[in-house]
């Protein structure tokens, strides 16, 4: 038995280094899965406020089947329906082709598509809050639609939904580890390994709360520095 | 000659409705319908081809077991979190430091790490203390994963609970506590007979959402060797290799999250008849 302090050191008789690169995967998972939501949500916020009613149909539907879906079956349905899906596209050229999905991109996607259907609402409920004065104003100047939008109207959307995209990231954050379901060594699969081989799940699992723990705490930090800047915008304009 | 009049009256031209015209939007919109439409189509083409009697006979008993653990799991940790939730909630609202920070903790605690990582610390983290726990009788209990998720999901829910008691208590205006005790009813009495009613049409929602996580937050059981819905369908998958496993999982899923969406709305309603004219 060593004792706790050789475990978490950094090295090979350690496993600091391993689970260090356990963060590392998380923390690149989540920045990675952001900006791809946040342009899939927006996207799917204006279909949903569209006057055209097929669009905002095709985008309800979105939002029920990737809200209702437990996370943990959307992943797996990513991953092995796009290996499976794949590999019979390949197999049309070439037979004996044998796909293997990146687990990294199959995450995702996956957590992509579930932070997208939030916060495609979080948008659409921050774009009823800005009064339909706001467009009137910009178009009555002689700015295009796109250009109110840009102008005008996005720099407001952005501080209204700001609360409410924060917590989807506290959500993304925590999200994450069920990647380690499809084999991607992020803090819990690490820590899994390291409690299987040492036979201290306690101190590992332990451990990995603790850092999820303090992801979560760095990131309300981050979150109230920008909310700070983005209020600071508001008092000077 | 009135008639007349009266007739050409009647047979005035209105003019034409608007014709709609195909802009951009329109082209797209029915563009996604039809792929999700599309996408449907293939479902259920994909579903009936790979129609197999004898799958179909040996798992869907098993998919109900699995459905059936998925329901009273979340069915009684949330009853349990409810009722974890209530001092816990009490101690947020404490106005001794003390008291209120350690519920703080509690909660940020569990608000703050993953669920799964949770029901890891205790299934695998409690299985490596077998001998303290042997010692004071509790092993009998965390022996099983079932009891460990169990236990997992009412702490959790409990710290999720507990804020959205304590927003919905606080919703209440300040008011309506002095009103009463200047009627001077009893504290207990002003909870029980002003306060929850009123904080129940601010709660209803946010519990609802909560029992909706719940039940798509239990699929992570799966990977701690519990049957349930998710469980069956990893297990019935790893051995048929058949991918409409999952999505059989899937269409109950939505099924259940969707039943219970309409269900809340509906009592949603309900409660607040006497709001609406």
């Amino acid at each position: 038995m060593q004792d706790a302090w050789t475990l978490l050191s950094w090295g090979p008789n350690g496993w600091l280094d391993d689970i260090a690169y356990g963060v590392f995967v998380t923390v690149a998972l989540a920045l990675a899965t952001l900006p791809v939501g946040l342009l899939i949500g927006f996207l799917v916020a204006l279909a949903k406020r569209s006057s055209e009613p097929s669009l905002r149909l095709a985008g309800n539907i979105y939002t029920t089947i990737f809200r209702g879906l437990p996370e943990l079956l959307t992943l797996f349905l990513v991953f092995y329906g796009a290996q499976i899906g794949i590999q019979q596209i390949m197999r049309l050229v070439d037979p004996s082709a044998s796909v293997e999905v990146n687990s990294f991109v199959s995450g995702m996607v996956a957590l992509g598509v579930v932070f997208s259907s939030y916060a495609s609402e979080v948008f659409l409920s921050a774009f009823r809050a800005i009064p339909a004065g706001q467009y009137e104003g910009g178009y009555s100047i002689g700015l295009s639609k796109a250009q109110t939008m840009r102008l005008v109207v996005l720099p407001q959307l952005i501080r209204i939904s700001l609360p409410g995209l924060a917590n989807l990231w506290m959500i993304l954050l925590k999200d994450t580890a069920l990647v380690s379901a499809i084999g991607l060594s992020d803090i819990l699969r690490q820590a899994g390994v390291a409690a299987r081989v040492t036979k201290h799940a306690f101190l590992f699992f332990g451990l990995a709360g603790l850092i999820y723990l303090a992801l979560a705490i760095l990131s309300s930090v981050g979150i109230y520095a920008i909310e700070r800047r983005v209020g600071r915008q508001e008092v000077a304009r | 000659m009135s008639l007349t009049a009266n007739e050409a009256a009647a047979t005035v031209e209105r003019p034409p409705p608007a014709a709609r015209r195909w802009t951009r939007e329109r082209i797209l919109g029915h563009a996604l319908l039809g792929l999700w439409i599309l996408l449907g189509i293939g479902l259920v083409a994909y579903l009936v081809s790979a129609w197999n009697i004898d799958i179909f006979q040996k798992y869907a008993p098993m998919y109900l077991d699995g459905l059936w653990v998925t329901l009273t799991l979340v069915g009684s940790s949330l009853v349990c979190g409810a009722i974890l939730s209530i001092p816990v909630a009490y101690g947020r609202m404490s106005s001794n430091r003390l008291i209120a920070t350690l519920a703080y903790g509690y909660v940020y605690l569990f608000r703050g790490t993953p669920l799964l990582a949770q029901a890891f610390l205790i299934y695998y983290g409690l299985g490596t203390m077998r001998p303290q726990l042997e010692a004071v009788g509790l092993w009998v209990f965390f022996r099983d994963a079932w009891n460990c998720a169990l236990f997992a999901f009412s702490l959790n829910t409990a710290a999720y609970q507990a804020e959205i008691l304590r927003g919905a208590i606080e919703s209440v205006p300040k008011g309506q506590w002095e009103g009463a005790a200047s009627l001077g009813l009893h504290k207990l009495t002003t909870l029980r007979k002003i306060i929850l009613p009123q904080a129940a049409i601010v709660a209803l929602r946010p519990y609802g959402n909560e029992v909706i996580l719940m039940i798509k937050g239990s699929a992570i059981v799966a990977l701690i060797t519990v049957y349930d819905l998710m469980g069956v369908t990893r297990l019935a998958y790893s051995r048929t290799f058949d991918f409409q496993t999952y999505l059989w999982a899937a269409i109950i899923y939505l099924l259940i999250v969707e039943t219970l969406r309409h269900a809340i709305e509906w009592i949603e309603r309900r409660i607040t008849r006497h709001l609406h004219r």
